[in-house]
């Protein structure tokens, strides 16, 4: 078995290449992507292995590279588009909800939209306004979409694959927070399929769930919550659309207790409506009601106060004990 | 400021033939077409103005949720539907109603969509519909989707093989209203970057719903593409024959690898920008009359008749057309409704649990009153 350690940027640069290889239809189009290897160097050096007309370093336009994507796609393209930042999707956002989202209904199942947009995002990088967004909630509620996030290298490596098969649209956020660590990615074969959430770590007296760079934060919390004799088990989400119920189920009817983690503002969020779903379906096993830790509900602040604004392990532990209080 | 040249014009409002100056280079499409190409641009304008009509009374007796007449603008859409190949591909805004005619589609897909049965009508990768796309309704995003698939062309070096009949080019349609937007001017910008075989074409009916093409340029639109370095011309949009020439043109460049260009066809929406306008409130009798003397299909009707077309061939047109328009009613009057099936199953083309699981709620909730609804 072939298992090499990568960071998470590496491993998507990896996940790519294997892509483009098996696949001469997949191409890869965004700002900066090609003789840079984008501002985050994901897909460094590709555009010297495939060339310029399977790495597009696109004028810079949002709307224009995703509504671009899509005729590309009609044309039987696979295109990977890279968004620069969270924060600066939104000029590209008409085109992925009434077109990219909606082509596959309109054709009443005539057209398929294999369309991946790749997207840093979160906080934790001391970036200034536009650039730590937390903007899935928005995808997340449009209908049409496939809305995924992995956390570790070796789900990011085989994710971006399977969302590059997929002959859904796909928004693929990536924790930028989590490109440099580095992780484990078995070569050989993929752990789950692209929609499944995975249990990251077991435990017994509370369920922790989040997606993305916070499941990093829910494991440290689950280990210090070890120390002092709590079991808490960890949920990765993997899929924010759709959501994967089935081990979030299993777990809360197992702890009684859930405590929903997010990087994102709450209100609104994927994390009230996981709360809401497992109230509707596990009202009999919880314990205490369904708590969520989320950014507060004001624009992502200036960098030098972020650690006020974004949850950390302290405001996962603080809500913890409040599920465990009841 | 000079003097830009005239639009691109063969027939004089009376319909006799009067090359304007400078479309020289255009004379030799016109010179090519037979007597039968001219009947049928005129039979396609005919039959397409009778349809428009029986769908605007279906639309009054509330049979149709909208209807988006193409009243006016017939040649502009015959003129550059007739010149494409096989080949090409069309993407539509959402008034085309003829072009989808003309490249194959059954325009019951069009009443589908307005009378309110389906968000979409038709199916682009079935060879019979002429590789015309969906109407889109957000305007100029389809300029974005026109110039992606002509980036994808020219990867497959579909262009400049010098083989007629699989260079391929695309036509995208747009209107003025449509030019003040993001992406129809992003669309430039990728055409030029990448050269793609895309040709713009700008029908100019004057208005944005309530709003004077005024407001959206204060030059002539046809100027604009130049400044993205996109060649480009301005046709008389009631003249069948320049609009046929023109496209004809700028469609073979595209297939022989020259890049895009940008037609703006200058007609006028005679009648309501929908169903649901009401024009009296913004149109002024002056200029309504102004191109009412200019309507496209009088205009060539005698400039058939000039060159010596029957009476019967005209009897012959009527007839066609008032037999399509009953067809399209008779049609439209059976359309079933949609199904639980039409809310869900091509939401995704692959499973999705959530949607999986509502549609097999809906289907017990409306069980649970029994019998059929």
């Amino acid at each position: 078995m072939a298992v090499e350690e990568l960071p998470l940027a590496k491993a998507i640069n990896a996940g790519l290449r294997k892509a483009m290889t098996d696949n001469d239809k997949v191409l890869l189009m965004g700002e900066d992507i090609g003789t840079l290897g984008g501002v985050f160097r994901v897909t460094e050096g590709i555009k010297a292995e495939f060339g310029d007309k399977r790495v597009l370093d696109t004028p810079l336009a949002e709307s224009g590279i995703v509504g671009t994507a899509i005729g590309l796609a009609l044309r039987g393209y696979r295109p990977v588009c890279e968004i620069q930042f969270d924060g600066f999707v939104y000029p590209a956002f008409n085109q992925i909800t009434t077109q990219l989202a909606k082509l596959t209904n309109r054709g009443r199942g005539t057209l398929t939209m294999p369309v991946v947009i790749r997207i840093p995002y979160g906080a934790h990088i001391g970036a200034i306004e536009h650039h730590m967004e937390s903007p899935e909630a928005y995808f997340a509620h449009t209908a049409g979409l496939r809305v995924v996030s992995p956390s570790t290298p070796n789900d990011a490596y085989w994710m971006i694959q399977e969302s590059i098969e997929s002959n859904d649209p796909v928004i693929f956020f990536e924790p930028k927070s989590r490109y440099w660590p580095k992780g484990p990615v078995d070569l050989d074969a993929s752990a789950s399929p692209l929609h499944a959430s995975r249990v990251a770590r077991t435990g017994t007296d509370a369920t922790l769930v989040g997606h993305g760079a916070m499941v990093t934060m829910m494991l440290q919390a689950a280990e210090l919550a070890a120390s002092e004799g709590v079991s808490l088990e960890v949920i990765d989400l993997r899929s924010i659309s759709p959501i994967d119920y089935a081990p979030i189920l299993d777990s809360v009817t197992k702890t009684g207790r859930l405590v929903v983690c997010q990087e994102a503002a709450g209100f609104v969020s994927v994390g009230s409506e996981i709360a809401a779903t497992v109230a509707e379906k596990a009202f009999y096993s919880l314990q205490a009601p369904v708590i969520r830790v989320s950014s507060f509900d004001v624009p992502v602040p200036a960098p030098r106060i972020e650690q006020l604004f974004l949850p950390d392990v302290d405001r996962i532990l603080e809500a913890v004990d409040r599920s465990l209080a009841y | 400021m000079t003097t830009p040249p005239p639009a691109v014009q063969f027939l004089a409002t009376d319909g006799s033939f009067a090359p304007s100056a400078g479309s020289d280079e255009y004379l030799p499409y016109i010179e090519a077409l037979s007597d039968e190409q001219h009947e049928q641009f005129y039979r396609d304008m005919a039959v397409i103005r009778r349809f428009d009509t029986e769908c605007t009374n279906l639309q009054r007796q509330g049979q149709m949720a909208l209807w988006p007449p193409s009243h006016g603008q017939e040649a502009a859409q015959v003129g550059s539907a007739r010149a494409t190949r096989r080949q090409d591909h069309i993407f539509p805004s959402y008034r085309e109603h003829v072009v989808a005619k003309i490249r194959g589609v059954d325009i019951m897909g069009i009443v589908e969509l307005m009378r309110g049965t389906t968000l979409g009508g038709w199916d682009v990768n079935d060879p019979k519909n002429g590789n015309f796309h969906g109407y889109t309704l957000v305007l100029g995003t389809q300029t974005l989707h026109a110039t992606g698939y002509g980036m994808g062309i020219n990867f497959d070096g579909a262009v400049g093989t010098g083989n007629p009949n699989t260079d391929t080019a695309v036509i995208v349609y747009f209107g003025d209203g449509s030019t003040s937007e993001g992406d129809v001017n992003e669309a430039m910008v990728f055409a030029a970057s990448y050269q793609t075989p895309t040709v713009f074409f700008l029908q100019n009916n004057q208005w944005a719903i309530s709003v004077p093409v005024s407001t959206q340029a204060k030059v002539p639109l046809y100027l604009r593409p130049r400044g993205f370095g996109i060649p480009s011309v301005q046709v008389d949009g009631n003249d069948v024959l320049a609009s046929y020439a023109v496209s004809a043109k700028h469609l073979d460049d595209a297939r022989n690898g020259l890049g895009p260009s940008y037609i703006e066809a200058q007609t006028y929406r005679i009648g309501a920008h929908t169903t649901s306008d009401d024009p009296t409130r913004y149109q002024n009798d002056e200029q309504l009359a102004y191109w009412v003397a200019r309507d496209p299909i009088l205009r060539f009707e005698a400039f058939l008749k000039y060159k010596g077309a029957s009476e019967a061939f005209f009897a012959d047109v009527e007839q066609e057309a008032s037999d399509f328009a009953a067809d399209i009613r008779r049609r439209t009057l059976e359309l079933p409704n949609p199904t639980i099936d039409n809310l869900f199953d091509h939401v995704y083309s692959e499973p999705h649990p959530l949607i999986t699981e509502q549609k097999a709620w809906l289907a017990n909730y409306e069980a649970s009153f029994g019998g059929d609804k």
